[in-house]
């Protein structure tokens, strides 16, 4: 007769979802649920992907690691398909139904922008681990970045260009419909002119097109030295292989949306050489990032690009804030999901708050893309790399400190 | 003045392949009467089947006349079949019904072809070098470049291809009878199941051969890739004066033209506002596009 404890554990378990719906889950694991949402298909995927990637190897270290006080998190993805539209219907759904404690998401800014009003009014913290436009944490105090920000990244490049490169006379092409393009458009011009440079011309496209022949023969016509590319890698791609049937010979500059195995798929021999601003550099001896790449290859089979090391700071960062909050019981209680008693919406209120100030009071981070210190803004400040395109992969350049 | 010439052809090789979908939007509706949505996605998977043949001809790796020629009319070959597939799954069942419900039908259609492929085929791709790609300085700041010929001159040969098929045979014959009056067309014992059905394997081909082109040129390929070109190629038709099969390709040229000296000469930012205001302008004056027939409506 030894199977009939089992037995009858079995028809409990089958009894379980009945009992939750009654209120009465107790059996059910306690677990502290969080959100995510991003472009997991669409026109810039590997953005969504990659950061997914990152932070589920930070929530299975966590996890494996006991989690937050014995709680395990719980990760709800959502897939935006890179379409702002898409993002506020992602997170209004992960709010209703999930309620998280907080949400992390997304990589384009245009996308951040889309969702952050919602979680602000709901008093959620987010924290994107790389949208670089300076509106996206300017939506309220419960919007974080674990990244820099344009109007550095853009004069980054900026001096990059004017002092290490001695390029003088620069076209913009930039794309018109991202947030983050045209930002950093304009940070790259105001360095630019600052040091004494001039803009040859700047043009623009849609984010759907695919043919810029017209933009850049007009650009090409005002003999350019080099020329910045705003965009996605997507389109990048593209725009530096018509630039060269063109007859453009000089180099491509851009920022972190170059970042992407994709890249030298669509570019070709054209892109390669090119220079962006980066997050991190695959080829930094640093044993925390070697170590990261390490696990990363482990875990996915490729080298993480800079999104997923922004994903995987993003989700610690996290972590390690809820950490702090959960030192207290009473909150510990309010974070968690599925609890014997379960939390009240004002004790998951308080809980979100005390995640909020926890978060803001990051300081001194050991990220895997630089120390990670919040600031008032609610930004992070922290230096970015220059890398070179190459057809083995991009090769660090050198360090621009804020 | 080099400037000038060289958005000559950029506006040129665009409308080429505007010309090419825009040819499926204006016969299907020549002989439906009906706006079909899914054109642009059967031009999207022409693109995927494209890549999918380069890899399975080894095109890919080595291309070769042989090869590459087999990669277009099997991409072509495919697309006609997904045409006739489509009009006979989705279309013929509700041709008695309203032309709205044809139209949702459509683009119910369109919405699972593409997040069919995206489900498939994922949501990128880069595709080979199948064709040489040279690029001749004609002068300073003037380059000409092989994909550029190779578009315009397939674009051609296909239109005087499609024109001897609808002036000259028995079936272009029978195409152009639907296209005034099914009834009458039938009555006088043409079979119009498969006139209809023969009209969207031209169109559906041609969208083939436009994606095809497409992929080459621009090296990456994504299941939204039709959404946009659609739209244009839609707009392009209806600007010539959609049913006219040379006013989809006046339109397409004209459309491709404008947008390239908008964005070269004017301002790239507001490209497609300004183009497409011009276009208003033109159906302003000629409500039925360009070389549309003025046809009063049957009561």
């Amino acid at each position: 007769m030894r199977f009939l404890p089992l037995l009858s554990s079995l028809a409990g378990l089958a009894l379980l979802p009945l009992l939750g719906a009654c209120g009465g889950g107790e059996a059910l694991p306690k677990e502290i649920v969080v959100g995510q949402y991003g472009s997991l298909t669409g026109a810039q995927a590997t953005f969504g992907i990659s950061t997914r990637n990152g932070i589920e190897l930070a929530t299975d270290e966590l996890n494996a690691a006991g989690g937050i006080g014995g709680v395990k998190v719980r990760m709800v993805v959502e897939d935006d398909q890179g379409k702002p539209e898409e993002a506020a219907t992602a997170v209004s759904k992960i709010i209703s139904q999930d309620r998280p404690v907080a949400v992390l998401g997304e990589v384009a800014s245009t996308n951040s922008l889309a969702a952050a009003p919602l979680l602000q009014t709901n008093g959620i913290p987010m924290i994107s681990p790389s949208s670089t436009n300076p509106k996206v944490t300017e939506q309220g105090d419960f919007i974080f970045r674990v990244c820099f920000i344009d109007p550095f990244q853009g004069g980054a490049v900026a001096k990059f260009a004017y002092n290490s490169k001695g390029l003088r006379n620069v076209g913009i092409l930039k794309a018109v419909d991202a947030d983050y393009a045209v930002g950093l458009a304009q940070f790259f011009t105001d360095t630019f002119t600052k040091l004494g440079g001039t803009i040859a011309g700047e043009e623009a496209y849609k984010l759907s097109d695919v043919d810029f022949k017209a933009q850049l023969t007009s650009l090409l016509a005002k003999n350019p030295d080099a020329l910045f590319i705003p965009g996605y890698y997507t389109d990048v791609g593209l725009i530096a292989r018509q630039a060269r049937d063109l007859g453009f010979k000089g180099p491509f500059l851009g920022g972190d949306g170059w970042d992407s195995s994709e890249l030298t798929k669509i570019g070709g021999d054209a892109i390669i050489g090119s220079f962006f601003t980066n997050h991190y550099a695959v080829d930094d001896p640093n044993p925390v990032v070697q170590g990261f790449i390490e696990k990363y290859n482990a875990k996915f089979h490729e080298k993480p690009d800079g999104l997923a090391a922004l994903g995987y700071d993003s989700a610690r960062v996290l972590y390690g804030a809820m950490a702090e909050v959960a030192k207290d019981p009473k909150m510990a209680d309010a974070l968690s999901d599925r609890s014997s008693v379960p939390a009240t919406e004002d004790a998951r209120k308080a809980a979100r708050a005390a995640l909020r100030d926890a978060i803001a009071k990051t300081a001194g981070f050991g990220g895997v893309t630089g120390t990670i210190s919040i600031d008032a803004q609610r930004n992070a400040q922290k230096p970015a790399v220059v890398v070179q395109v190459t057809a083995e992969g991009n090769k660090f350049v050198e360090s621009i400190a804020p | 003045m080099t400037v000038f010439f060289q958005q000559l052809i950029n506006g040129l090789s665009l409308g080429a392949i505007y010309a090419l979908i825009a040819l499926g939007y204006t016969m299907v509706y020549g002989t439906l009467q009906l706006i079909n949505f899914a054109h642009s996605e059967v031009f999207m998977m022409g693109a995927f089947m494209s890549l999918y043949l380069a890899r399975w001809t080894g095109a890919d790796q080595n291309p070769t006349v042989a090869s590459v020629t087999l990669v277009i009319l099997g991409t072509m070959a495919f697309c006609a079949a997904l045409g006739m597939t489509i009009e006979r799954l989705a279309y013929r069942p509700l041709r008695k019904s309203g032309r709205l419900n044809l139209l949702i039908t459509a683009i119910g259609v369109s919405m699972l072809l593409r997040n069919g492929t995206l489900l498939v085929c994922g949501p990128l791709a880069s595709f080979p070098t199948l064709l040489p790609a040279a690029q001749w300085q004609l002068a300073p700041g003037l380059t000409l470049r092989s994909m550029d010929v190779i578009t315009l001159a397939v674009t051609l040969v296909l239109m005087v291809l499609l024109h001897h098929i609808v002036e000259r045979t028995q079936m272009g014959r029978a195409m152009r009878a639907v296209s005034h009056s099914r009834d009458a067309a039938a009555l006088m014992g043409i079979n119009v199941d498969r006139v209809i059905a023969f009209t969207f394997a031209l169109g559906s081909s041609l969208a083939g051969a436009a994606a095809f082109l497409r992929a080459v040129d621009m090296h990456k390929i994504d299941p939204e890739m039709g959404t946009n070109m659609g739209l244009k190629a839609f707009v392009a038709a209806v600007l010539g004066g959609i049913g006219s099969i040379p006013g989809a390709v006046v339109g397409a040229i004209l459309l491709g033209l404008s947008e390239t000296f908008v964005s070269g000469y004017l301002t790239s930012t507001y490209r497609d506002a300004i183009a497409f205001c011009l276009l208003i302008i033109i159906l302003l004056f000629r409500p039925s596009g360009i070389l549309g027939k003025h046809a009063p409506e049957k009561v």
